[in-house]
């Protein structure tokens, strides 16, 4: 059985206080706690295993090489990649995607189309803004319902034959939406475009099978997912990867450097220019390793049942206007209540313990879409409980007093 | 009363709360007796930018002294901003432009702002000053 009281005991920030008010964090969707499982195996890098990787002959490069390898392989088994050299680390997803654009977009040319969806972050947005005015191509969005789902009616003309790519997140940052990645990888793959997923919002929440997909591409971040921050991982299949040309030039990526010429290193180095952020690679393997142990199945169960408490609990207020009614969600809700300013509601909550996110976060064509300027979000983990809903809902009974 | 007077007394009224959920109260009750602007001064140039919520603010020259008026979107930043004028208006150019505002960080008022927010109060104070260096320039 799950048991929440005994994952929250490998939280320490979980047990922290604001004066009389316990913590509650319900801002999960901007980034995760880390356990003691991650926290220690940094500290063991420092403290025992430092040194440069790929390059040293001494013991300890060797053994951080090792580690760091290590991690690469254990977050490849996780996706279940068919090969260890199509994990490419990165800072994080808006690297990833950022690296897709600019290698993935070098093969493309002037017409070509790029098929996005209105309720994407910014970060899968702007990227392909900004390749599509540098190389003349087209970038379509597919619309979004009431409802926050993907509105795929005319699906058949977005998507056409001169799609060369459709990139699409898995789960909406702002509304909690699943989407039907899959369905949509089969589409795509029936007109030939290839298909980037955008997953910062969907590992920590569902199993990702990259091969049963078949997605091209995979990009998420660390930090959303227990690890540190300013690490992530670009998945991509092996034979696009290889007729990708590098993203940046340095260091570790490179076979044999010339002043005429250079020759790239072959996969996954040609995409990892200079030092990378060892420990945390080491440190989201680690991530990896303790989510992988912990029972999925449940964990899903689990935070469904949090989404159903805090949306009826929600359902309660007066006035309240949730955004993202979707069949299929996660355990983020985003609403409004009455004319209530989000930034309002938000400062309230933060002076009672509760950490929630407010405004448009980083969706601001959803915002556009409802007329809203933003919403209050708050966005669950498996760590967190009903008594903490309880709390948040106490919480938000008073700020709303308080303003009335 | 002058404008340190007037900081003083701001600093005397928040210290009678304890809790930060009363000082938010006082806020918004401030925000309730802020001078409203005038709406045709409620357009895009009078926002101040770096606020989370719309904040509009404006700036009128009476006898040397300056006379602020603004409204928000936002309870809080209309108290917030109600706070500023309380201290600010009725001052001249200089004493505006001069003025330290210590009493925010007495208050602790910019701890107490999430960033984002507290970057609102900088660019709000940063914009009374604004119009104080305009409206001296102007005779
Ligand atoms: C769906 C989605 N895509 C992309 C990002 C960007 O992630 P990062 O800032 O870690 O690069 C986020 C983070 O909020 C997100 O939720």
């Amino acid at each position: 059985m799950f048991n929440v009281n005994s994952i929250r005991e490998e939280f320490p920030i979980l047990s922290k206080k604001f004066g009389k008010y316990p913590l509650v964090y319900f801002d999960n969707g901007a980034t995760s706690q880390k356990p003691n499982f991650v926290i220690d195996r940094i500290d063991q890098y420092y403290k025992e295993e430092n040194a440069n990787i790929h390059r040293g002959v001494h013991t300890l490069s060797q053994v951080s090489t090792e580690n760091y390898e290590n991690a690469r392989q254990t977050i490849a088994s996780f996706l279940n990649a068919k090969e260890k050299h199509e994990i490419i680390f990165t800072k994080g997803t808006t690297d990833g995607i950022n690296l897709v654009a600019h290698s993935f977009g070098a093969l493309m040319s002037l017409g070509d189309e790029i098929l996005i969806s209105e309720m994407e972050h910014h970060s899968n947005i702007v990227p392909w803004q900004m390749l599509a005015e540098a190389k003349g191509l087209v970038l379509r969005y597919i619309p979004m319902t009431t409802s926050g789902e993907l509105d795929l009616k005319n699906i058949d003309t977005l998507l056409n034959e001169k799609t060369k790519l459709v990139a699409i997140t898995h789960i909406s940052n702002s509304l909690g939406t699943i989407n039907p990645i899959a369905d949509l990888i089969e589409l795509a793959h029936s007109k030939n475009a290839k298909v980037l997923i955008d997953g910062a919002q969907s590992l920590q929440h569902i199993q990702v099978d990259v091969q049963a997909l078949d997605c091209d591409f995979l990009v998420f971040s660390g930090h959303k997912i227990f690890a540190p921050t300013g690490t992530g991982i670009l998945y991509g299949k092996e034979d696009l990867l290889n007729k990708m040309p590098p993203y940046q030039g340095g260091g570790d990526m490179i076979k044999t450097v010339t002043m005429e010429k250079t020759t790239f290193n072959s996969l996954p180095h040609k995409f990892e220019a200079g030092t990378p952020n060892i420990s945390g690679g080491i440190g989201l393997g680690a991530a990896i390793e303790w989510l992988s142990q912990l029972n999925l199945n449940e964990i899903e169960v689990y935070e469904r049942s949090l989404l159903q408490y805090i949306t009826a609990e929600l359902s309660k207020i007066e006035g309240i206007r949730f955004f993202g009614t979707a069949e299929e969600k996660c355990s983020t809700v985003s609403f409004l209540i009455g004319e209530f300013h989000p930034y309002d509601i938000g400062t309230l909550l933060n002076q009672q313990g509760i950490a929630v996110r407010t405004g448009h976060h980083c969706t601001q064509p959803i915002m556009d879409f409802y007329k809203i300027p933003g919403t209050i979000r708050a966005s669950l983990s498996f760590y967190n409980t009903k008594e903490e809903i309880d709390l948040f809902i106490q919480a938000l009974n008073k700020a709303i007093k308080m303003l009335s | 009363m002058n404008i340190a007077e007037k900081e003083q007394e701001l600093i005397d009224s928040f210290s009678i709360y304890d809790d930060w959920m009363e000082k938010y109260e006082y806020i918004i009750e401030l925000g309730k007796d802020l001078p409203l602007i005038d709406a045709a001064f409620k357009k895009e140039e009078n926002v101040i930018k770096g606020c989370q919520s719309t904040v509009w603010l404006h700036a009128e020259k009476k006898d040397d002294k300056i006379y602020f008026t603004a409204d928000a979107d936002a309870i809080i930043a209309k108290g917030i901003i109600a706070l500023l004028i309380d201290v600010m208006s009725g001052e001249t150019p200089q004493t505006i432009l001069d003025s330290d505002l210590k009493f925010i960080k007495e208050i602790g008022l910019q701890e107490h702002l999430s960033p984002t927010r507290s970057n609102g109060l900088v660019a709000m104070v940063k914009q009374m000053k604004l119009y104080a260096l305009a409206l001296n320039l102007k005779k």
